[in-house]
């Protein structure tokens, strides 16, 4: 029924591992909220009111060069494995109450560009890429914007900026963040003092997964909680200048764990990949924090290792909702640990594990 | 964990907060969460036990009952002890209709009333960035980028100290348009 989807199975285009920084930076992602003028927001609208609003809108999307080969998919016509895929692909929101009502999608091929349509607000745009590329999501994200604005009046007040649902969005309607891996802030134990830190500056913290996770992995996602009274460039700027920051500090410690515990970082190192490698059953949690310390080695300078984008797309495709897409049925919590830890296997090409078969 | 404010229901909801220098630690249920209108911090923290500083304190809609949770939006009929509750407006005339309610929590999440950055059809030149005499604004965001300095090298000491002189402006700042 829905044939758009098995379009979106591949690697995504924001974890290519393919640009600055994206040894220490996965990604990055601004997110600009912007809602219709005169239709009342999702809560109190009339889901005709919004059923319109959101054919206009997409209508309008499918023509701009961004989303010339795009996909556009009516969330409510979603099972709910598929919408939970989507979820963990970055593409959609936490759906607490399960009802997809009048939501939409617009996804550009390579899903570095979307639009969700009749969520909190009418419209998120939402930029990916790899690495550390702030301004030009920002621009991409703009850019959708803009075709955006000449044929849909915003709601946008005189002193408050782009009006959005809820009062953390308003002004510019901005949210950015990057998802950035700091193992050695946190082997050193550092990394508390300065999460604390980053939080009075007004930046938000938390970790790569949606749902109920702890920061697992030493990965920590990064964006701006302030959206009003800063202009766009500011808040960039600002998050960019904590960046560059983080990753001076994540240099120093790693070059003091270099120093004082050379051989014993590189043993726990080795180890995760020997149990990436050859293990039966693989939890999600234990696998991100594998995969953490795989992914230090790259930054230590071990060579032959497995390639960022390998570890990158492990990240994603094997969550639940990837694995079980994949498998096509539902699985146990046990059966996807199962299947988990042959999917890593085979990404990095491990041909000799025992098995029963042949 | 059982949440700290009623001791019955699951502690779902984790909030650190740095207050003079120390790390405080808050686990609620969800209904408790949203009852003391943490819920528009958890929107945006769902997961977070790397803890986000809450600009928010427990007294965030003080007033929601009575006679300003019965104000009501003439756009869309949402009273303000609905938003409240939810944490969303209901269209974009609540905006005006719940004014000073929502002044006080513009201040506390952004240190600011006022728009800075672009608007629809504006490139975002200077025009738009004008920097406007509202009193939160300029302050703020002064001390804001002192406090960045001063975590930038690692002085937390004076980092608190800043951080408690941006609240008390904030607390200021908010109290003014009480009855308007
Ligand atoms: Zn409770
Ligand atoms: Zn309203």
């Amino acid at each position: 029924m829905i044939p758009i989807l098995d379009m979106v199975t591949g690697p995504v285009g924001w974890l290519s591992g393919d640009a600055p920084s994206a040894d220490r930076v996965l990604s990055t992602r601004v997110r600009m909220a912007r809602n219709a003028k005169g239709v009342r927001f999702v809560g109190k609208a009339l889901p005709a009111e919004l059923e319109s609003l959101r054919e206009q809108i997409a209508e309008r999307l499918m023509e701009t060069e961004a989303f010339a080969d795009g996909h556009f998919v009516k969330l409510a016509e979603l099972p709910i494995l598929d919408r939970q895929f989507l979820l963990e692909r970055h593409l959609v929101s936490h759906d607490l109450t399960g009802d997809a009502g009048a939501r939409g999608l617009v996804l550009a091929p390579d899903e570095k560009c979307s639009v969700l349509l009749n969520e909190e607000d009418h419209v998120r745009i939402q930029a990916m890429a790899p690495g550390l590329q702030l301004k030009a999501s920002f621009e991409a994200a703009r850019e959708i914007d803009q075709s955006l604005e000449e044929k849909i009046d915003y709601a946008v007040h005189d002193e408050l900026g782009y009006i959005t649902a809820c009062p953390t969005n308003i002004g510019t309607g901005m949210r950015a963040s990057i998802l950035i891996h700091l193992p050695a802030l946190v082997l050193s134990q550092r990394i508390k003092k300065i999460l604390t830190g980053i939080q009075q500056v007004g930046l938000t913290v938390r970790g790569f997964y949606g749902e109920g996770s702890e920061v697992v992995g030493n990965f920590f996602q990064i964006s701006n909680q302030v959206t009003l009274g800063e202009t766009e460039e500011e808040t960039l700027t600002k998050l960019e200048r904590i960046v560059e920051q983080l990753v001076d500090w994540e240099e120093k410690a790693q070059e003091v764990l270099l120093r004082d515990a050379q051989l014993q970082v590189e043993d726990k190192i080795l180890r995760a990949l020997g149990t990436l490698k050859y293990s039966r059953l693989l939890g999600s949690q234990e696998m991100i924090g594998l995969l953490s310390a795989v992914r230090f080695a790259h930054t230590l300078g071990l060579r032959n290792v497995p390639p960022i984008p390998v570890l990158n797309d492990l990240l994603l495709r094997c969550q639940p909702a990837h694995l079980q897409r994949r498998a096509g049925k539902e699985m146990t919590s046990e059966e996807r640990n199962a299947f988990r830890a042959h999917t890593v296997q085979e990404a990095l090409g491990v041909q000799d594990v025992p098995s029963r078969e042949g | 964990m059982k949440c700290q404010r009623c001791s019955d229901k699951d502690a779902t909801v984790h909030l650190k907060e740095v207050s003079g220098g120390e790390l405080r630690e808050i686990h609620l249920c969800e209904s408790c969460a949203n009852e003391k209108g943490f819920h528009l911090v958890i929107e945006h923290n769902k997961l977070s036990i790397a803890s986000q500083f809450i600009w928010m304190a427990e007294n965030l809609y003080p007033e929601s009952s009575g006679k300003v949770g019965a104000v009501q939006c003439s756009g869309c009929g949402m009273r303000y002890s609905q938003f409240s509750r939810a944490g969303r407006v209901g269209c974009e005339a609540c905006y005006d209709a719940f004014q000073p309610q929502l002044q006080k929590i513009l201040v506390r999440v952004h240190g600011a009333t006022r728009h800075k950055g672009r608007t629809p059809g504006s490139l975002g030149d200077a025009a738009t960035a004008v920097e406007t005499a509202a009193p939160p604004g300029p302050r703020i965001s002064d001390l804001r980028e002192k406090l960045r300095r001063a975590i930038q090298n690692e002085e937390y000491e004076s980092a608190a100290t800043i951080r408690d002189q941006i609240r008390e402006l904030e607390r200021e700042t908010g109290r003014p348009e009480e009855d308007a």
